[in-house]
């Protein structure tokens, strides 16, 4: 499909901001002034200005003396990328793919849209009266390319819509500004006499690269389309979305799942066909009052099945507002994967962690109490009981080292907690402890086994760890940190063994 | 009366029938190995399906419970198999699960602190038959709430344990309840320090079975019962 692009300029775009914001402004010549070089010169001047004979690039001082009365106000700087943006979103309705082009246009990709305002004279005029409308001077126009379109739009006299392949014809007679040059280059052509680009493009190309550099003929291939030239879309398009307008409002939790299946259903065709699967999505709602929701989930493992995708977004049903009504949902799948197609196995032995009803049992809990309330863990090779484990990273991930085959206790507490302890001798496991009020008399015991600090990541003393039955037979597994220090020595339990 | 005892017995059989309860089909292992705990059970088979309650006093008891059930949960899992534990806090220590016979990595752990949550996560586990066992730490369970676990393995085949407070300790829908105290190990050939784990596991409650009471130790990973001759001798010793 030919491709069409269409570039909006916006002649005044900070003061018409400003005046938009203060409408007392806009019967007055006013101009934005900044600082440079120890004066103030004009960065931006109003329509009204413009008439009055101060023009941006002029020192302020300059512009006072010609006009008498002249408004000179501070620039803000970053106003036009701000300005920009906004003005972009807002022109989401005619296309999803804008950009901006800094200091004062927009470019909107159109390929396929302008026939949805039956026609692209329509297109563009509603576009047009529309920024008008809301107190812009804007000017637009469409062409093959990117280059061709910026080109018309600030330069262009005559027709505004320029025909497929007809952009050499449309910027032939334009300035040799509307090639978007380099300054040095663009003084080095006006002194060598060019006033348009028509005579450029009928030299040959060497004499022109080895004169003017690669820079020039890259503009004039963009500006022909003889060069694919790429632009960062403002919102970046998702490739995996659906939408589904509605014609009433909806509010009711019944009718926000209807929507959601429906969506689902037609993304995990999609996907089914693609042999991918869903990762994470957004539903993203839109509510007559502007405002906009959206909810999230994500999957452990890619899946393309809707009962499942379907559970998961029911558990977040709850947090959508509807407050006066939905207008439309919109459904974004931001990351799928690669699906591997298995065969159904009948006699499936052992179900393992890759099984299917696992991955979506987690993905439930996830949905409902957070993904960090899951955790798998593998050994690491540390002998510090704090660090003896790690958290796997993922599902599938398997230990590098073999499980310690030491006895260890199948309670451990989170800190370990001080005792008060008799022993016999300085080095003897404790006769009698007393942890909690409790008071615990050892009847056997082992140990000790000393477990020493990784100097290299903490400083502290070594712990000496005994295993301890009391009279009922519980056990505990009890520790004296560092070595025996008469009065100072400090005892703790830090588990129990079944 | 030869007679009179064989149609009684017959009975019982087609009334366990009715109730879930399939007689071992011939040429099939049955028995998990966990020796006396399976014979009391219906057809001496240990109920898989279903939800066991532990009933827990003190952490100690519940470091005592945690190691029954691993030892169960060791024969219950086929190579591979995969297990979640639900606790509320991180109190399970992975690694100690590798000398009950259980790959740690195996267990999926998850916290919760929310005992409303915890009951919505442990019927959700209940009912995902990719799974060989759900272990569940839980402050009270009331009678309906183990009645919807008991409906949710049914579906799954899976076997559930709960790890209970003894608050209050109302009827419940389980299979079992269990309680599990620590005993005293024996000496191991007058070695000094403790032997092998050894606990008092009483069988309160059971379904179509018979309660019971024994001693048994955790011996290369399976479950001994110690007889009452060996604790005599001992004591004796002693």
């Amino acid at each position: 499909m030919q491709k069409r692009f269409m570039a909006i300029w916006f002649r005044h775009l900070l003061t018409d901001g400003l005046a938009r914001r203060r409408p007392e402004l806009r019967d007055v010549p006013f101009v934005l002034a900044a600082p440079h070089k120890n004066r103030m010169v004009i960065v931006a001047a109003s329509d009204l200005a413009e008439r009055e004979g101060a023009f941006s690039g002029m020192a302020v001082a300059d512009a006072r003396a010609a006009t008498s009365d002249l408004v000179v106000m501070d620039e803000i700087p970053g106003q036009a990328v701000k300005l920009l943006r906004l003005l972009g979103l807002g022109c989401i309705r005619y296309t999803p793919i804008v950009s901006i082009d800094l200091p004062d246009k927009l470019i909107l990709d159109i390929t396929g849209c302008a026939h949805l305002w039956s026609g692209e004279r329509e297109y563009l005029s509603t576009i047009v009266l529309k920024l008008r409308s809301s107190g812009f001077d804007a000017r637009a126009a469409i062409a093959d390319t990117i280059g061709a379109a910026w080109a018309v739009a600030q330069f262009g006299q005559k027709r505004p819509i320029v025909t497929c392949g007809g952009q050499a014809a449309a910027i032939s007679p334009l300035p040799l500004a509307a090639l978007r040059l380099e300054p040095e280059v663009l003084d080095r052509l006006q002194k060598l006499g060019f006033r348009s680009i028509g005579p450029l493009l009928q030299l040959p190309s060497s004499v022109l690269r080895r004169r003017f550099g690669q820079g020039l003929l890259l503009r004039i291939d963009q500006a022909l389309g003889r060069v694919e030239e790429y632009r960062e879309a403002l919102v970046p398009p998702v490739p995996y979305s659906e939408r589904l307008p509605c014609l009433e409002p909806v509010r009711t939790a019944p009718g926000i799942e209807l929507a959601m299946e429906k969506l689902l259903t037609a993304l995990c065709s999609r996907l089914q066909t693609e042999g991918t699967g869903l990762r994470k999505a957004f539903l993203k709602c839109h509510r007559i009052d502007g405002r906009k929701l959206q909810v999230g989930i994500s999957t452990t493992k890619g899946s393309h099945s809707v009962s499942h995708l379907m559970r998961l977004f029911q558990l977040q049903v709850s947090k959508i507002e509807p407050a006066l009504g939905i207008e439309l949902f919109v459904l974004e799948a931001t990351r799928v994967e690669p699906m591997e197609t298995v065969q159904e196995q009948l006699w499936a032995e052992a179900k393992g962690l890759g099984d299917t009803s696992l991955t979506e049992l987690l993905d439930r809990i996830s949905g409902r109490v957070g993904a960090q309330a899951i955790r798998r863990f593998l050994p690491a090779e540390h002998y510090w009981p704090e660090r003896s484990v790690r958290l796997a990273t993922s599902l599938d991930e398997q230990p590098g080292t073999a499980w310690p085959q030491v006895m260890r206790p199948i309670r451990l507490l989170p800190a370990p907690e001080p005792i008060e302890v008799m022993a016999l001798v300085p080095d003897h496991p404790p006769k009698v402890f007393v942890h909690k009020g409790k008071r615990h008399t050892v009847i056997k015991a082992d140990g000790p086994e000393r477990i020493g600090r990784e100097w290299w990541q903490d400083s502290g003393e070594h712990r000496d760890y005994y295993l301890v039955e009391d009279d009922l037979g519980q056990r505990y597994w009890v520790f004296r940190s560092g070595h025996y220090d008469g009065n100072d020595t400090r005892w703790y339990l830090h588990g129990y063994f079944a | 009366m030869e007679t009179n005892k064989h149609i009684i017995s017959k009975l019982r059989q087609d009334l366990l029938k009715w109730e879930g309860y399939k007689p071992p089909q011939s040429g099939q292992r049955a028995q998990l190995g966990l020796g006396p705990l399976e014979s009391v059970f219906p057809n001496g088979v240990f109920p898989k399906s279903s939800v066991h309650e532990l009933v827990c006093a003190s952490s100690e008891q519940a470091a005592a419970s945690g190691g029954l059930v691993s030892g169960i949960l060791s024969a219950l899992m086929p190579p591979g198999g995969v297990c979640v534990w639900i606790g509320r806090d991180r109190r399970l220590f992975a690694p100690a699960l590798s000398s009950f016979g259980i790959e740690p990595h195996q267990v999926i752990f998850i916290s919760l602190m929310n005992d409303k949550d915890t009951l919505w996560v442990m019927e959700e586990a209940l009912k995902c038959p990719g799974l060989s066992a759900v272990v569940c730490e839980l402050r009270e369970m009331d009678f309906r709430q183990s009645r919807r676990f008991q409906l949710a393995v049914e579906h799954s085949r899976v076997t559930g344990f709960v790890l209970r407070n003894a608050g209050k300790l109302g009827s419940t829908a389980c299979a079992a309840r269990w309680q599990v105290r620590s005993l005293p190990s024996a000496d191991l050939d007058g070695l000094p320090g403790p032997g092998f784990l050894r606990w008092q596991v009483d069988l309160l409650k059971v379904r179509n079975g018979q309660t019971g009471s024994w001693v048994l130790e955790w011996q290369d990973g399976r479950f001994v019962p110690v007889t009452e001759m060996g604790i005599q001798e001992e004591r004796q010793v002693g």
